[in-house]
């Protein structure tokens, strides 16, 4: 590698321009530590840089998605043990999402910090920075030793962006419940790298690839990687931290946690499942179809059910990251029975809702953010009415909240409806039992789909149609400059990953080739502008047609209306059925427009319920929603470990000779050993 | 495509603009006659139209864009959903763009922007009409894509086109699967639709409407066009329901002439369905909102069955 | 001709399937017959058809022993039941339905896949609907467990009885004569002696809650 920096650059491989990115990320970082306290400086120049860097990252990786793998040696780390690092397709497209995503999230985060955040501000923009520096050499890590420095890296500075306001005691409780679960996480993948080499001590992945498992380790580095990567993306039952962290972090930062850091768990699956192992098994499949399905129904329900903005983005995202590991597990059912084409409509389907969803969840994000400054709030019974005083805010919130709802034609529906295609080719595979379950599969993510419309109009109706619930909502302004610009990029991206969708499939293509050995190009670019899986006759949706339709008829029914009728239109006071003493209060409030679906989900929650009695002087209605999990399976793990603690905690009595005598018998028992 | 492509689509469209509120009409007359109640004309929902365009827009003060765009976003919608259901013919240019998974998209889409909308004046009624429209939406939703997938699975496509092209040339089979997905699909489109058991679309008793509720708070042109959006939505669910149960009388590309049979068919096949349709609302009770998930959780677990049935009866 | 006739017994399975899943999702007694006649209706033509198809003739018998023991005896027994004891309407179930209706799909793929190595080895016109009928014997006996009130039960239990009679028609063209007619007297009987029985618990509780009957155990 050093000796590469001596030619010229044209003659630099692209992982070249990658490391430089990271490079010019790590100093951006660097510079914030040392301009601490100067806001402007940090807000107004250093991250519109790093977005700017995330920019050109997309660039290269672009290029790099359709050129041959690459490979580059760090010497950096323990010696004998250097950097290996390698760019090939998916590698290429997990950057190209982390670098196009973070330019909107770093240009929003120049306007968003202010003085005053608990973490000064350069000390922000470094852990912001190596953040972002870290999740991009995750994707490129080659061997384990790399792949699991850079991972900690990422969770630690996660970490400490999750604790800015550190003097809140939720944010500690959160911040520490993330570092645990992370770092459970991390020991299972570790453990998973230990199976995979199968015991030759060479930890770079192309030894990996090359060693043939038998199904026992196969199977048993398959699930620590799940118990691994499901940790930090947040599968069920390792899901408690992510309503907890996400919400508690600055907005951006929740931006960049739930729409690109959950994708590098994803990225890892992939990996793990299609690259390194090799012919997976059909109860994988199985087993990553039923936990996605728990996750995501899980997390829909309980989003529909949260008071608090941010958080019911964290559920959404759990719901978005269950949809994704079904679909991963489509894909492993399917190349398990050898049906190639199959499996890479359906890990096209999970690749494009990578996408789609970092887009759309990181705008969502951003737009909480700038709600939350405006008005002080995050609670959605306080909030209301902002599109009138927020428009810019309110538009742009609308198109992530549409993607999101996965509704044509915008980004969510693209990957949904390549998901439920991939569904409905499935009554081809050989087993029986499988096919059966199939409809039904089918059908939850129907539902799981239409339970995400329901939430996101609940989410986005609440705090910004309607009458503000609080006087003081009057006063909220709009989105300052880089903020607006923020958005107003990855609003380009939720709606042409919606219109385009077989242009963006091409850089797709391929990655599902070098993981499955099939791809979608062929016949999708024989569709032309026609989303093609298959073949046309049985199936193809085109976007841009679509919207052509809606808003041709839309225009149409305008000027018609305004020609052959008239325009006229007066304002007046809301009718309501002629009742003149309406208010704000008089509304559905975040826990009415939820209630349906805690009584007809009721045995998915903890509830406690407060309600008022006829005689109440000051009634008070209280309902608050918990989840299982943490009763049934967390808090008694806790108790446990307290137990053993305390019994471990026996053993130390404070004396000098007590010790002593622990490492003698400890030395008598190893001399005892040793004999034998 | 052909000219007498573009031919067949533009006919379709205008003659699903027109003959939507006749359809709305003629379930009307027919409830009236049922219910011992002399009946409005045919035309009544035209005059009605007519009157509304007429009439100036009222809008509450504090109403934004928003409000006044989603009728004709709503509209938008079921333009095309009629557009795109082979009615008269299955050689239809804009078919392709959008398959029957982006059908029950465009519905969600439109069921979406009417929910805002209501929700975005802040009228105790509008919220109201909202939750329980998108409450209807999350289960009836998926209980169609099911419907529709039942279909699929005979015919392997989910394009529309080549479903009812399969379904109109199967040689006398019978798909045991369809009578489930009939049930079901009957089921949703009366949901759907605000029809009586789930929703009455003559009532204006607030506490009992969804429908109503949501456009409360419109009038003029506004109103007008979501009216007949939602004549034309009940057309489109009617014409989805005569697309995969009575497939007959469709024209196809190879045969132009047909395209001058399809028309009267399809009057004659609206026809019966509409007084079928009056005859099940005069038949049955509203029911509590309360009941009403259960009920559509029926008809979504049915056509999930319908599915199943398929699987084992083809295995 | 036969594919058709098959295709029809297909169909007719589904109906029979729909109508369980219907009872199990329906509160109202009242709905309860009608559903429990209409599944009486469709076994009958089932086993005409089935009959037709197979040439033979003794289903023809047991056709009619259905409709006139199922379709026209029962339901007005039933009818004159629930009218003397004046329980119509809305009937509590243990689970709730939606739930009722969740494990109901987990029966039937349980049934599908436990009836299609079977119905692979059979060689019978129907054997298609193996899978269907013995679902619709799971679900009667699910709806008969989920139910708290004795008449729903009863249902339940002649709706498996429905169920079994099918199985047997579509697996093996029907038993033979005369267990078909002992089995006709069994439900004859049984369904009488419920009928007392139901007048007593209603006397001795003044209520048809079959939890009432948790009273007799001795303590």
């Amino acid at each position: 590698m050093i000796t590469r920096w001596l030619p010229a650059a044209a003659q630099w491989l692209q992982i070249d321009w990658v490391l430089l990115v990271v490079g010019a990320w790590l100093l951006i970082g660097v510079a914030g530590v040392l301009a601490l306290r100067r806001l402007t400086l940090v807000a107004r120049v250093l991250f519109p840089l790093g977005g700017a860097f995330g920019l050109a990252l997309a660039g290269i990786a672009l290029s790099a998605a359709l050129s041959s793998p690459e490979v580059a040696v760090l010497p950096i780390g323990l010696p004998g043990l250097p950097f290996h690092f390698r760019l090939d397709s998916l590698s290429a497209f997990f950057l190209i999402v982390i670098g196009s995503v973070s330019a909107g999230v770093s240009a929003f985060a120049a306007g968003y910090f202010r003085k005053g955040e608990g973490t000064p501000p350069g000390l922000l923009a470094f852990e912001y920075h190596l953040f972002l520096a870290s999740m991009a050499l995750v994707v490129v890590a080659d061997d384990a030793y790399a792949f699991m420095v850079m991972w900690e890296t990422m969770a630690l500075s996660s970490f400490f962006l999750v604790t800015a306001n550190h003097r809140i005691v939720e944010i500690q409780r959160a911040g520490y419940l993330y570092l645990l679960i992370a770092h459970i996480g991390a020991i299972s993948i570790l453990l998973c790298f230990g199976v995979l080499q199968a015991n030759t001590g060479d930890y770079t992945f192309a030894n990996m690839r090359a060693q043939q498992l038998s199904p026992f380790w196969a199977s048993l580095a398959f699930l620590l990687a799940l118990v691994g990567f499901g940790a930090k993306a947040g599968i069920l039952p390792l899901h408690v931290w992510l309503p907890e962290a996400h919400p508690a972090a600055p907005s951006p930062v929740s931006a960049l946690m739930s729409g690109v850091m959950l994708k590098t768990a994803i990225y890892g699956v992939l990996r793990v499942f299609f690259d390194l192992l090799d012919t997976p098994l059909w109860w994988w499949g199985l087993l990553l179809l039923v936990v996605g399905l728990a996750t995501a129904l899980f997390g829909v329900v309980f989003a529909a059910v949260q008071v608090d903005m941010k958080r019911l983005l964290a559920y959404s995202s759990i719901e978005n990251i269950g949809l994704l590991f079904a679909a991963i597990g489509l894909a492993v059912l399917f190349s398990a029975y050898g049906m190639q084409p199959m499996a890479a409509l359906a890990l096209t389907a999970v690749l494009y809702h990578v996408a789609g969803h970092a887009f759309f969840k990181s705008l969502l994000f951003v737009g909480t953010g700038a709600v939350l400054h405006a008005t002080g709030e995050r609670n959605l019974g306080k909030l209301g009415g902002l599109i009138r005083t927020m428009p810019w805010v309110a538009w742009a919130m609308l198109v992530g909240v549409l993607a999101s709802a996965g509704l044509p034609p915008l980004a969510g529906f693209v990957s949904e409806w390549l998901l439920l295609q991939s569904f409905l080719f499935s009554p081809a595979l050989p087993s029986a039992f499988l096919n059966m379950l199939i409809p039904v599969v089918a059908a939850l993510i129907a539902l799981i789909a239409a339970l995400a419309g329901y939430t996101m109009v609940k989410f986005f109706g609440i705090i910004f149609l309607g009458q503000p619930r609080e006087e003081k909502l009057a006063l909220a302004r709009d989105a300052s400059g880089w903020e607006r610009i923020g958005m107003a990029w990855l609003v380009c991206g939720c709606v042409l990953l919606g219109l385009f969708p077989v242009q963006f499939i091409a850089l797709i293509d391929p990655v599902t080739r070098s993981l499955i050995g099939a791809g979608m190009a062929d016949t999708v670019a024989a569709g032309g502008w026609l989303l093609v899986p298959v073949a046309i006759e049985r199936a193809s949706y085109g976007p841009a047609i679509f919207l052509l339709g809606v808003a041709a008829s839309f225009a149409l029914a305008f000027v018609l209306v305004r020609t052959l009728y008239h325009g006229r239109l007066r304002r007046a006071a809301p009718w309501d059925c002629g009742y003149p003493w309406q208010n704000a209060r008089m509304q559905d409030t975040a826990e009415g427009f939820g209630q349906p679906i805690r009584q007809i989900f009721e045995p998915f929650f903890r509830m406690e319920r407060e309600l008022p009695t006829p005689f109440d002087t000051e009634p008070r209605y209280r309902v608050s929603v918990g989840d299982h999990f943490w009763h049934w399976l967390y808090l008694p793990l806790a108790r446990a470990v307290e137990r053993l603690a305390s019994a471990i905690g026996l053993l130390q009595q404070g004396r000098i000779a007590v010790y002593l005598l622990y490492s003698f018998a400890t030395l008598i028992a190893v001399l005892v050993v040793v004999k034998q | 495509m052909t000219w007498l492509g573009v031919f067949s689509q533009l006919l379709e469209i205008v003659a699903a603009l027109l003959l939507a509120p006749l359809l709305s009409g003629w379930i009307n007359q027919w409830r009236a006659w049922l219910q011992n109640r002399s009946a409005p004309g045919l035309l009544q929902p035209y005059r009605m139209l007519h009157k509304l365009f007429n009439k100036e827009s009222v809008i509450a003060e504090h109403a934004s864009p928003l409000f006044r765009g989603a009728p004709y976003i709503v509209f938008g919608c079921m333009a095309l959903a009629s557009a795109i259901i082979p009615t008269l013919s299955t050689d239809l240019p804009l078919s392709p763009a959008a398959d029957a998974i982006a059908l029950v998209g465009l519905f969600a889409l439109a069921r979406v922007f009417i929910s805002l909308a209501a929700m975005d004046v802040g009228t105790s009624f509008g919220t109201l009409g909202a939750r329980r429209e998108m409450l209807i939406g999350f289960l009836a939703e998926p209980a169609l894509l099911m419907v529709l997938f039942s279909a699929s699975l005979i015919s392997k496509s989910t394009s529309l086109t080549t479903i009812v092209e399969t379904l109109a040339h199967r040689d006398l089979g019978i798909h045991p699967s369809l009578a489930l997905a009939g049930v079901a699909f009957t089921m949703v489109s009366l949901a759907e639709n605000a029809r009586v058991p789930v929703d009455n679309p003559a009532t204006h008793l607030e506490l009992t409407m969804i429908h109503e509720a949501l456009i409360l708070e419109y009038s003029g042109r506004h109103l007008a066009l979501l009216e007949w959006a939602a004549s034309l939505k009940l057309f489109a669910y009617s014409c989805i329901g005569l697309a995969l149960f009575f497939p007959w009388g469709v024209a196809e590309a190879e045969a132009p002439l047909a395209l001058l049979l399809a028309m009267p068919a399809l009057i004659l096949k609206l026809a019966i369905g509409g007084a079928m349709l009056a005859l099940l609302e005069t038949l049955s009770a509203k029911m509590r909102i309360f009941r009403v998930p259960e009920y559509l959780a029926t008809a979504f677990l049915l056509a999930v069955i319908g599915m199943l049935v398929h699987i084992l009866l083809a295995a | 001709m036969t594919e058709l006739v098959g295709q029809l017994i297909n169909l007719f399975a589904a109906i029979l399937l729909m109508l369980s899943f219907a009872m199990i999702s329906q509160r109202r007694i009242l709905s309860l017959i009608h559903l429990f006649t209409a599944q009486g209706i469709t076994l009958v033509a089932a086993t005409v058809l089935v009959g037709y198809a197979t040439h033979q003739p003794h289903l023809y018998v047991s056709a009619g022993i259905t409709l006139a023991l199922k379709v026209i005896l029962i339901p007005l027994l039933l009818y004159r039941v629930i009218n003397r004891l004046d329980v119509r309407w809305d009937v509590e179930t243990l689970i709730n339905i939606p739930m009722t209706m969740v494990i109901g799909i987990a029966l039937v793929i349980f049934a599908f896949n436990l009836a299609l190595p079977i119905s692979k080895l059979s060689v019978s016109v129907a054997r298609g609907t193996l899978g269907i009928a013995l679902a619709c014997v799971l679900l009667s006996f699910m709806m008969m467990i989920t139910r708290s009130k004795a008449v729903p039960q009863v249902i339940g239990f002649l709706s498996m009885e429905n169920g079994l009679f099918f199985a047997a028609t579509s697996a093996t063209y029907g038993m033979p004569m005369v267990v078909e007619l002992g089995i006709a007297l069994d439900v004859l009987v049984g369904i009488l002696i419920l009928g007392v029985f139901m007048f007593h618990i209603r006397e001795e509780f003044d209520s048809l809650d079959i939890s009432h009957l948790e009273k007799l155990k001795e303590d």
